[in-house]
């Protein structure tokens, strides 16, 4: 169905493979927001359903950080899928659809807090879930499962420096890490190692 | 589309006051925002000017931890999402993941989870009108609901064995056969509870001082719903037909014969009424699923997705490398990208989960419907007096649980 949305942004968009059903596109950042204009306006999807930002991991350079939006057409009774990378791996940005659909707003600022994506002209581009003074993005992937000090955030102006985070103390945990082995495990959780490294000791 | 609209601004305690108006916080701890919303109002006397939701105070970090451990490891975090249907939520994933590695569940495995999914819902619209009926005043309502519920715990605790963090899905089925005699039992409790929900029905729904306080309150448009993507029985509220069960049909709902309860203004009032019908069009299909349950298999035979039989696994080598193999390395799905939502009681939940192979998620997000009910507070809550917020946010029934992660 969508396929002449291809012909009409073709320096832009090009076809995703999909496993699921799902119409699905990269889409370059400088045309994202015409493209969800005439998604919207054209093709009926009304709804902006979710955006979630990917961490591709370091080694995939300056394609490392991006973003996928799903559409929902209430009309059509289906759903679109657009990933656009962010092209940068120091500075990743993407334009804000909060002019297209409202329902970007909180979605925008969850990918910012989380994945420290930049929404380029979003009106108010703040944390949601952490607090405003955290000073990491905890869904990167590399930043720790056990979580990183910080401090807490003042409650008055005087105030400060009462109390601080302080990472769980994992062990390597009741998770389970793939492909892997304990190596794996205590790379991404150093002090597991150490750990496990005491009770040897312990039981010598 | 065109109505008047700004974005709040980040204020800052020092500017409390800005001339005649004021700033003030409602909540994290007030009984009204139904679990720990903290909501930071600007407002000129009673008269909200503008509303700007502040979330986060349950965040745990699921799509971090989901990444660290096996598909079946993540289903009871999933249960803690929206714990007031943790079913649906459990089905929803495994839903997700099962599409992702294109399997296809039995028919006895989807009338079951068709079954949990329903009760699910009336159970949650039991809590959801229970509290709304309690910020609009009645606690009688409260009472009576709660003890509906209860009835839905206890059937849930005879089939999985917890009354409301269930973790009753698994990728590829479910996690044990329905107990005897428990059909039997929910029949009769869809017969008992037609005639009590009536009677809550009778009590507030015609209540003057219920319609007073919920008639023409909390008006959203159907443009406005679908701008902030409003999704569930708020969407249908405003005057939307839209229901994924019908729409996007999963688990075999084209099979079920129910309607699609609509509103027509999109007021408090109307979004009440939905969730009072939906409750009975559940009990439809629940029927209808006891009735025609087939016999088979409750998971799928594929033996590297769901758990080999436990006599195979006593005696079959492959079996027992298998069930080793998906207790410890989780099922093996391939690499790839899915999206899938379901049309749970607050709304659409949506999984999107990308695997690069292997029993363990690269990435799992959650489109959580209160998450989004409550970013439409901004534009929903100013112009309304600060005595209209308890029923505005009870009509939207949130879960904090859920918009937080």
């Amino acid at each position: 169905m969508l396929e002449k949305l291809i012909s009409e942004f073709q320096d832009a968009l090009s076809a995703r493979p999909s496993r699921d059903g799902i119409e699905a596109f990269n889409c370059k950042k400088s045309a994202l927001v015409k493209v969800a204009l005439r998604l919207r306006d054209a093709y009926g999807f009304e709804a902006l359903e979710d955006i979630a930002a990917i961490d591709n991991g370091e080694d995939a350079g300056q394609e490392r950080f991006g973003a996928v939006y799903h559409f929902y057409s209430h009309s059509k009774k289906c759903y679109a899928r657009i990933y656009a990378s962010c092209q940068s791996a120091d500075e990743p940005s993407l334009p804000s659809l909060c002019s297209v659909y409202k329902g970007a707003d909180w979605h925008e600022r969850e990918a910012y807090d989380m994945m420290g994506i930049k929404f380029e002209g979003h009106p108010s581009l703040r944390r949601i879930l952490m607090w405003e003074s955290y000073p990491w993005h905890p869904l990167r992937k590399d930043f720790p499962l056990a979580g990183r000090q910080a401090p807490l955030p003042p409650l008055f102006e005087g105030q400060m420096d009462a109390a601080e985070i302080i990472p769980a103390p994992e062990e390597g945990g009741p998770f389970h890490s793939p492909n892997s082995g304990v190596s794996a495990v205590a790379q991404k959780e150093p002090r597991s190692a150490e750990a496990q490294d005491m009770e040897k000791l312990d039981n010598v | 589309m065109e109505e008047e609209f700004t974005y709040p601004e980040p204020a800052g305690l020092s500017d409390c006051q800005i001339g005649e108006k004021m700033v003030i916080n409602m909540g994290p701890s007030h009984p009204a925002t139904h679990g720990v919303l903290r909501l930071k109002l600007e407002i000129d006397g009673d008269l909200i000017l503008r509303a700007d939701p502040m979330v986060g105070q349950l965040h745990r970090g699921q799509e971090k931890l989901a990444e660290n451990m096996t598909y079946n490891q993540f289903i009871p975090f999933t249960d803690r999402l929206d714990y007031l249907a943790p079913m649906s939520n459990n089905i929803a994933f495994a839903q997700c993941v099962e599409k992702l590695a294109g399997i296809e569940i039995t028919s006895r495995c989807k009338a079951i989870r068709v079954i949990c999914c329903e009760l699910s819902r009336i159970a949650s619209h039991l809590v959801g009108i229970a509290a709304y009926a309690m910020d609009a005043g009645s606690t009688t309502g409260f009472m009576y609901c709660f003890t509906m519920r209860e009835k839905i715990l206890t059937l849930f605790e005879e089939l999985t064995g917890a009354r409301m963090t269930a973790s009753y899905a698994r990728i590829g089925g479910v996690a044990r056969d329905i107990p005897e005699g428990w059909m039997g039992r929910v029949n009769s409790f869809a017969n008992w509870f037609l005639p009590k929900l009536d009677e809550v029905d009778n009590l507030i729904t015609r209540n003057r001082i219920f319609v007073d306080r919920a008639a023409g309150v909390g008006v959203v448009s159907k443009e406005a719903a679908l701008q902030w993507g409003l999704t569930g029985a708020n969407l249908r509220g405003s005057g939307v037909v839209s229901d994924l069960r019908k729409d996007v049909p999963y688990l075999g709902y084209e099979d079920y014969d129910f309607e699609v309860v609509v509103g027509s203004k999109g007021d408090c009032y109307d979004r009440w009424m939905v969730r009072i019908e939906e409750m009975r069009q559940s009990i439809r299909i629940v029927r209808q699923a006891i009735e025609k349950m087939p016999d088979g298999p409750i998971k799928v035979p594929n033996s590297k997705i769901s758990l080999p039989e436990k006599k195979g696994v006593q005696s079959d080598m492959e079996d027992l490398i298998n069930n080793f193999l998906v207790v410890t390395q989780g099922p093996d799905i391939p690499a790839g990208e899915a999206y899938f939502e379901a049309d749970n009681p607050k709304g659409a939940l949506g999984f999107y989960v990308m695997s690069k192979g292997g029993g363990v998620p690269y990435r799992v997000k959650i489109r959580a419907p209160s998450f989004v009910s409550l970013s439409a507070m901004q534009q929903i809550l100013p112009g309304h007096h600060i005595s209209d917020i308890p029923v505005i946010l009870g009509s939207f029934d949130f879960v904090l649980g859920e918009c937080d992660r």
